[in-house]
Parts: C-alpha cells; sequence; structure tokens
C-alpha cells in the first residue's frame, strides 16, 4: 500500500482519500483492458493445439488468479481487523468479498467455455475447477455470515474467523481433491499450456491480469466508502460530508 | 495477427460461440457488479440524506 | 485441566442421556438417508458397491449437521455457556469436552451403525471394517470443525442453513480421505495411505479447533 496506513486508518480521512482514488482505477483498470484485448485479439497468434479458443484463456486466467488473490487478501484484512480492531480493515474485507465472488464466478464460467470445445465437457472434476467451486461456497458462505449478524463488530469479527479458517482449508481442499482426482482418473486432464506459449499470449494475459486487479481495487474502493458511511452515519465526519452533497 | 474479415473474427476458427460467449459473459458479470454497486449508493445517499434532514427539522 | 474435561464431558453426556430422543432422531436421519439412494439409483449391485462409501459418507455429514446446532444452544440459552466465559479454565479445554461429548453421542453412533448400513450395500467384510474404522477417525474430524461453525452462527435467526453453508466445504478433505480409503480397498489398493491422512487431520483439527471455537464463542457472547 503506497499510502501511510495509520494516517489513514480513520475512516474520515481515508473517505475523500478513496474518493479520489477510485476513479484514477476506473480509468487505469480501463486503458489496461483495451490494451489487453487488442493484444489477445490482434498480436497474440493462433494457438497449435488448441486454435482459436484458447483466447477465454485472457480473461479466465486472470479471473482465476483475482479469485484467490482476492480471498487472501481478504482474509489478511479481517484478520488484521480482528488482531488490532481496526474499524476499516475489517470494512476492506467485507468490501472485497463481493468482487472476488464475482471473479470466482467469471473464472468458473469462462472455464466451462474453455473445457467444452478443449476438452469436450462443460465440466471435468479436477483439482482446479474443483477448487474454485469450492472458493465460490467459502465467499458465499463468508458473505452470508456477515449479512446474517446485525451487530456490526461482532458481524466482522466473526467473518474473520472464518475466512482465516477458509484460508487455511482453502490449500489443503486443493491437495485433496488433487489426489482424490489423480486416484480416480489416473492421467487426468492438465491444464498446463504448451510449453511453447508465444511471448506475446503471457503478455496479453498479463495485462489483462493487472487490469482485473485494478478494477478490483477500484470496485472495492467505492464499496468501501458506501461501508463507511453506512456505518458511522451518525459521525460529525458523515454529516459534513452530507451537507456538502445537498 | 490479421484476420482478414470481420466475419472470420467473429468465427474464431469455428469457436465463436465459445469464445465470445465467455467474454459477453464477463462483461455481463461486471456490467451487473457495477450497476447494483451505484443502486446501493444512490439508495444510501437518499436514506441518509432524508435522515439528516429530519434530524434538522426535529 | 484434565478433571475440568472430564467433568465437562460426564456433564453432557448426562444432560444427552435425559434428551435420548434427539440422538436417535440423528441416528434415524442417517439410516434413512443412506437407505434413500438404492431406492433412487436402482437396486443393481455391482453401482451399489461403487457408490456405498461415499453415500455412507455424504450422509454422515448431513446428519451431524443436524447435530451440530445443539452443541451450544443448550447452554447458550438456560445462560450456562456465559458462566463457562468467565470461569477460571481456560475456554478451549471447557470446548473440547464439549466437543467430544457431542462426538460420542452423534458421531460415535453413526460409526456404529455404518456397517450394518454398508450390508444393504453388498460390501465385503473386510470393506466394512474399513468404512467402520474412516468414520471412526473421520466423524471427530467433523465435530471439530463443525463447531466453528456451530460457535459462529450462535443465536443467530436462520442459523441451521446457514451453519450448513459455512461448515459443508470445510467437510470436503475428511469426505474426500474417508470414502476414498474404503474406495481404495474396494479397487485393490492399500487404504493405508487415506486412513493416516485422515487421523493428520483429526490430531491437526484436535489440536486448533477448539481454541478457535473459545474465540468465536467470545465474540459471539460479546
Amino acid at each position: 500500500m503506497a499510502f501511510n496506513l495509520f494516517k489513514y486508518s480513520s475512516p474520515a480521512s481515508f473517505y475523500p482519500l478513496a474518493g479520489k482514488m477510485a476513479p484514477l482505477f476506473y480509468v487505469l483498470a480501463a486503458t489496461l483492458a483495451i490494451v489487453g484485448l487488442y493484444i489477445s485479439f490482434f498480436v497474440a497468434p493462433t494457438d497449435a493445439t488448441q486454435g482459436e479458443a484458447y483466447r477465454i484463456i485472457f480473461i479466465h486466467v486472470p479471473a482465476a488468479w483475482m479469485s484467490m488473490f482476492i480471498y487472501i487478501v481478504m482474509a489478511i484484512w479481517a484478520g488484521l481487523g480482528l488482531i488490532l480492531n481496526t474499524r476499516l480493515s475489517s470494512m476492506m474485507a467485507q468490501a472485497l468479498a463481493p468482487t472476488g465472488a464475482m471473479f470466482t464466478v467469471v473464472a468458473l464460467i469462462t472455464g466451462a467455455f474453455w473445457g467444452k470445445p478443449t476438452w469436450g465437457t462443460w465440466w471435468e472434476w479436477d483439482a482446479r475447477m474443483t477448487s474454485e467451486l469450492i472458493l465460490l461456497f467459502l465467499y458465499i458462505g463468508y458473505m452470508s455470515l456477515t449479512a446474517a449478524i446485525d451487530d456490526v463488530r461482532r458481524a466482522d469479527k466473526a467473518g474473520a474467523i472464518l475466512a482465516m479458517v477458509g484460508g487455511i482449508n482453502v490449500p489443503i481442499i486443493y491437495f485433496s481433491v488433487k489426489w482424490w482426482n489423480t486416484l480416480h482418473q489416473g492421467a487426468s486432464v492438465s491444464l498446463t499450456r504448451s510449453p511453447s506459449m508465444a511471448k506475446t499470449m503471457l503478455l496479453g494475459m498479463l495485462i489483462m491480469a493487472i487490469a482485473a486487479w485494478m478494477y478490483s481495487i477500484a470496485v472495492t474502493l467505492s464499496r468501501v466508502r458506501l461501508l463507511m458511511l453506512e456505518r458511522e452515519k451518525s459521525s460529525a465526519w458523515v454529516q459534513e460530508v452530507l451537507e456538502k452533497k445537498s | 495477427m490479421n484476420w482478414g474479415s470481420l466475419s472470420n473474427f467473429i468465427d474464431m476458427g469455428g469457436r465463436g460461440f465459445y469464445v465470445w460467449g465467455s467474454y459477453l459473459i464477463t462483461l455481463v458479470c461486471i456490467v451487473f457488479e457495477l450497476v447494483l454497486l451505484s443502486r446501493q449508493k444512490s439508495a444510501l445517499w437518499q436514506r441518509l440524506t432524508q435522515i439528516m434532514k429530519l434530524n434538522k427539522q426535529g | 485441566m484434565g478433571n475440568v474435561l472430564l467433568s465437562v464431558i460426564r456433564r453432557d453426556l448426562l444432560l444427552a442421556f435425559r434428551r435420548r430422543a434427539d440422538v436417535l432422531t440423528t441416528l434415524f436421519f442417517f439410516v434413512i438417508v443412506v437407505s434413500l439412494f438404492p431406492l433412487g439409483v436402482g437396486p443393481e449391485m455391482k453401482t451399489l458397491r461403487l457408490i456405498a462409501p461415499g453415500v455412507v459418507w455424504v450422509a454422515a455429514l448431513l446428519a451431524s449437521m443436524l447435530s451440530l446446532q445443539r452443541l451450544f444452544a443448550a447452554d447458550y440459552q438456560d445462560g450456562t455457556l456465559e458462566q463457562m466465559l468467565l470461569a477460571p479454565h481456560p475456554l478451549g479445554v471447557i470446548v473440547l469436552g464439549k466437543i467430544v461429548a457431542h462426538w460420542m453421542v452423534s458421531g460415535l453412533p453413526l460409526a456404529l451403525m455404518a456397517p450394518l448400513l454398508g450390508l444393504q450395500f453388498d460390501l465385503p467384510p473386510e470393506a466394512l471394517g474399513i468404512l467402520f474404522i474412516a468414520l471412526l477417525l473421520g466423524t471427530p474430524i467433523l465435530s471439530f470443525i463443525g463447531a466453528i461453525g456451530a460457535a459462529l452462527t450462535l443465536g443467530l435467526r436462520g442459523g441451521g442453513v446457514l451453519l450448513s453453508l459455512l461448515v459443508l466445504p470445510l467437510y470436503i478433505p475428511a469426505l474426500i480421505f474417508g470414502a476414498g480409503a474404503v474406495e481404495a480397498y474396494i479397487a485393490g489398493v492399500n487404504p493405508e495411505g487415506h486412513l493416516s491422512l485422515l487421523a493428520a487431520l483429526l490430531i491437526f483439527s484436535g489440536l486448533a479447533t477448539p481454541w478457535v471455537t473459545a474465540l468465536a464463542l467470545r465474540i459471539a457472547m460479546e
């Protein structure tokens, strides 16, 4: 994080900062997405083995990366909120969850769209897709739990415990599913791309991943602003913000 | 990469449905998230300003 | 500390004995769910033998979900839980006692009943033994992990459905190794690997989850 955490750890000073940063990240995300899409469709060559269907990977892989990365970041923010008792960290965790769940859904659906022409099935019980599905369940569990608890402080802390327990479980689940999969199918279908993958393909994927990252930051900042307003609605700074708007 | 013609580009070597389908669904997901967020925002603003007005009156 | 553990277990077992119907309900649920599968899948023994370990395990997972809500609910309602939080003994030990007692009345009966149900699916005798051992190692894992969920959802409306949403994904490794042990045996592979991993999971969850559950209880009672 580029900004001084201690200075901006109070919602009153973070609210305007987030308001200034969010548009910047939206613009960055859009620009990078346009560049990334151009590379994905007009620069990257046709894949020797998969033909044109591989172009799905330019969104599938970044979405899958983000879905896992956001979960880790969310668990860390939630954990910080639990240990240090900082309001803002817990709000960050809750602001991240819907975007993480969205990317998980995108990764699952695009994975199916990629699998149908490549493997011949919409769904394959391989370790990655299964873990991704379970990751979605974990996101849903986290969001349902925090939504079900009315007391904000309890919601934050209970959510933090669940996020961290889930975080410990994700690698265990991944390796158990992987093991289970090899036992049942012998040589399971491999997602690994051909070693001859062109540099431009990798570049396109990377730029799309950064675009997804910027988008996540932008949306999370917008969402955390709403959470701040909602939770601190009776505080002086929110009243000031409201006065200024109206 | 030179596609030659627009129809080649749309066809995606016979995989157009899968490629464009997945890009379309991604777009729908992102738009859905953004719309949801902006609706939440306007609902919250409306609620908060109403509370503020009531507080001023009372 | 051992004394505290034993007295909590004894107390909870006594309370469970007074409400025998609850224990039996869980057990009957398990039996009924397992018996439904042949009716849905068809009576072909070859297929049934293949799905038996998975069916028994999934049914055990669901049955343990049913009983989880009761883990802290009664103590929460009558205020005993508040006393426990204030007690001079470490809360983790008390929680451990409660989980062990809960397993003895809800998990152990499932493990004992499972070989009988396995007969319905025409499992060979050795496979029945492995099913029993796997459930003996696996059902306490379900109680340990489930306790965290039960503590997190304590006193919430719609807690039951929420609890299963939180806990079922976390049960997956136990399900994979537990059902896998029996499947491996039927396929002619040594099931020891599965059982050792299950035992490792049991030790890990037994050491860690009581403390996490204690933390979750403190948060819920704040």
